[in-house]
């Protein structure tokens, strides 16, 4: 936190919130999940449209645990068709990732605030200064899905010292050994990818999703959300079978990019929380 | 030639110039393997079959083989008795534009083939460009029996109409990319989403010396060939000398690290490669990761791609791979840039002068020869290689729409 400068929009929550910003997602999630609830992670992207922070703020009130926001890249290469053409959309809009953080600095919903970037727009700028915009943005993680365990040394280094979740992945192609290190080196709560492929939406939930679910929650206590395949409230129960939550993305994505605006994010992200409350109780 | 220690990181001093980079795959700070998990293990499944395979003397010796009775391996260099006189300067090409299919790609292809095939993979996916790589992976993919799919930027589809036809003639099917900029770096995004999700029958035959570990080093290692090749061939004709300089074209930078590689540690040759002026990675680029790997970018002052533009589909790419970042980072190789107008105006003048249509991008490599010659860079009497990395029959369509167009006064 030394290094990094004040932003413009900077709420005077800051530093002392950003250094609480780790604990503010995994001990929020933590608590969530022992009282017995399934966590819901919409993820919207970044800069979309004019009315995308009042999107966020709708979600939050939806019943959502933690928001993902996308900062677009231009070269989205986990991502499917749908958050692709949301990221072309948001990028020629003039977004940019200062931009989003500013605005989301200006945002107070109670919800924690997760990013999700491209390592390139973090390498960028330099791990230590992104780092440090982040979390006087007032976000509490980071999900950096072309970062994977070997290469995370300076951005975890730099993170960890903003006092920034970073969140990783476990794959289905992740082998034993490996999940256990992922899930030991990983804060906030594991992402298990639930299928092998890029984001988008699909008509069931693959088998994967309840195998990673299966072999993540025995490895470790930290919460573990699922992403990547689940798009109806049917499947987000499916799979929270086992696994403790989901991050619904492509399935959110399109219906801003079909025009429902707030109001049909927050109606699609309910759903997902009638769904997961009343899940609960058949499991 | 010693080597001399990068300036910013843990290198270690005895590392070879051009070597086995190790399994953090890093080049000084450039390389690594900047992945989603879910293709990390089939980065570490390929990366120790190559170091296997290529230790392997049976692998080695099929390799050569192939590359000899199918390839057409060895190709000679040709000394260019006419354009020497006009420069001053002794010109020999290294002639991969008479590999079979007409470029060094061939080298890459039958070797990552043979890979796939020891692995149990029996889908072969590839980005292209140009299409030169695309027809090369479709033929590798016929000879060995695969299915492939090869991903081409819209744009280039066009440019490259016959290329297309070609590759689906070998039986391969090509997918046009619409996203994004719709050239090279969006096929090989999209190549890349094919193979998170195909990972377990699929090889991914990367079509350069980029990307991520081990795809650097081992395109590198397969386009080697060129380089000691010609570096034998050199001393043959050159009475055990090696040449002054030692150029080639660079896009992702496969024939001009594979020519490097014969020379960067065993001659005192000044190695130059050049880049397209619109896709000048090493002029204009900065530090960054995409495709998996850490090199230099053209990016914008946010970090966001930008789109490589030229004459030249399989120049086109806003990157360079991460050990010609090195080699320009240690001072081993130069890099230099050409610019539409010279390219054509090389093409045109190595076909009148020596009977040889080149590719637009090797012509990259001849233009710079041709601005340089007679300069402190290339001084008059000194010898210099030109790796001549494809032929130009798929660019004469091309050239004749510019050079009507600009006869016709309608100039670009
Ligand atoms: C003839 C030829 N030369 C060069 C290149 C550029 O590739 P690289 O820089 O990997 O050699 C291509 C790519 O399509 C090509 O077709």
């Amino acid at each position: 936190m030394t290094t990094a400068a004040q932003p413009a929009g900077a709420t005077a929550a800051q530093p002392a919130g950003a250094t609480a910003a780790i604990g503010h997602l995994e001990e929020r999630l933590r608590q969530m999940r022992d009282g017995g609830r399934k966590l819901l992670v919409p993820y919207v992207t970044g800069g979309l449209d004019d009315e995308w922070l009042l999107t966020v703020e709708g979600l939050a009130s939806a019943g959502a645990d933690a928001i993902e926001i996308g900062i677009p890249f231009s070269d989205p290469m986990i991502d499917g068709p749908t958050i692709q053409e949301a990221s072309l959309r948001a990028l020629r809009r003039g977004t940019t990732p200062e931009g989003i953080l500013a605005d989301l600095a200006r945002l107070d919903t109670g919800t924690p605030l997760v990013v999700m970037t491209y390592y390139n727009l973090i390498a960028h700028n330099g791990p230590r200064r992104m780092a440090g915009i982040i979390a006087e943005a007032g976000v509490s993680g980071v999900i950096v899905p072309d970062l994977p365990l070997e290469e995370l040394g300076p951005w975890a280094d730099a993170a960890d010292e903003a006092g920034l979740a970073t969140v990783l992945l476990v794959a289905p192609s992740t082998p034993p050994g490996r999940i256990a290190a992922i899930a030991d080196r990983s804060r906030g709560f594991v992402y298990g990818v639930g299928r092998m492929g890029v984001t988008g939406e699909q008509a069931e939930l693959a088998d994967s999703a309840r195998e990673v679910a299966v072999r993540v929650t025995a490895v470790t206590d930290l919460p573990v959300c699922i992403g990547i395949g689940v798009s109806t409230p049917d499947q987000a129960v499916e799979v929270c079978g086992v696994a403790d939550g989901v991050v619904v993305g492509s399935a959110l994505v399109r219906r801003l990019l079909d025009g429902e605006g707030p109001l049909g994010a927050a109606r699609f992200v309910r759903s997902l929380r009638q769904a997961l409350d009343g899940g609960r109780t058949r499991r | 030639m010693t080597q001399r220690g990068a300036p910013d990181r843990e290198v270690p001093p005895a590392a070879p110039l051009m070597g086995d980079p190790g399994p953090t795959g890093r080049f000084g700070e450039f390389g690594g393997r900047f992945v989603p998990e879910s293709l990390v293990p089939a980065c570490l499944e390929l990366e120790a079959a190559f170091r296997d395979a290529w230790g392997d003397p049976s692998f080695r010796a099929e390799l050569d083989g192939i590359l000899h009775s199918f390839g057409g391996r060895p190709t000679p260099v040709t000394e260019c008795v006419r354009l020497s006189g006009e420069l001053g300067v002794r010109v020999l090409l290294k002639r991969e534009d008479l590999a079979h299919t007409g470029s060094h790609k061939i080298n890459n292809v039958v070797g990552q083939g043979l890979l796939a095939r020891r692995m149990g993979k029996h889908r072969l996916i590839a980005e292209t460009g140009a299409g030169q790589h695309g027809v090369a992976t479709a033929t590798a993919a016929a000879l060995f029996g695969m299915d492939c799919v090869v991903y081409m930027g819209e744009v280039d589809t066009r440019r490259q109409e016959l290329n297309v036809f070609r590759m689906e003639l070998l039986g391969a099917e090509v997918r046009p990319v619409s996203s994004g900029s719709r050239t090279l770096k969006d096929a090989v995004n999209e190549a890349l989403r094919d193979w998170v999700a195909s990972v377990g029958d699929t090889h991914y035959c990367l079509g350069s010396v980029m990307g991520p570990h081990p795809y650097p080093w081992m395109v590198r290692e397969l386009q080697r060939v060129v380089g000691d090749e010609a570096r034998e061939q050199c001393r043959t004709l050159l009475g055990g000398r090696d040449p002054d300089v030692v150029v080639a074209c660079a896009g992702g930078g496969s024939n001009a690290a594979g020519t490097f590689a014969g020379f960067a540690d065993r001659t005192a040759s000044a190695l130059v490669g050049v880049e397209a002026a619109g896709g000048a990675a090493l002029t204009v680029g900065v530090p960054g990761v995409l495709h998996g790997m850490r090199s230099i970018l053209m990016q914008d002052e946010e970090g966001q791609i930008l789109e490589a533009e030229s004459i030249s589909a399989g120049l086109d790419y806003p990157g360079i791979g991460p050990e010609h970042a090195h080699l320009a980072a240690i001072g081993r190789a130069r890099y230099e840039s050409a610019g539409d107008e010279e390219v054509v105006e090389a093409f045109g003048r190595l076909a009148r002068s020596e009977g040889i249509i080149p590719a637009l991008e090797s012509a990259h490599a001849l233009a710079w020869v041709l601005r340089a010659a007679g300069t402190p860079a290339l001084p008059t009497g000194s010898t210099v290689l030109v790796t001549l990395s494809g032929r130009g029959d798929k660019d004469v369509g091309q050239v004749r729409d510019i050079l009507r167009a600009t006869t016709s006064g309608s100039r670009r």
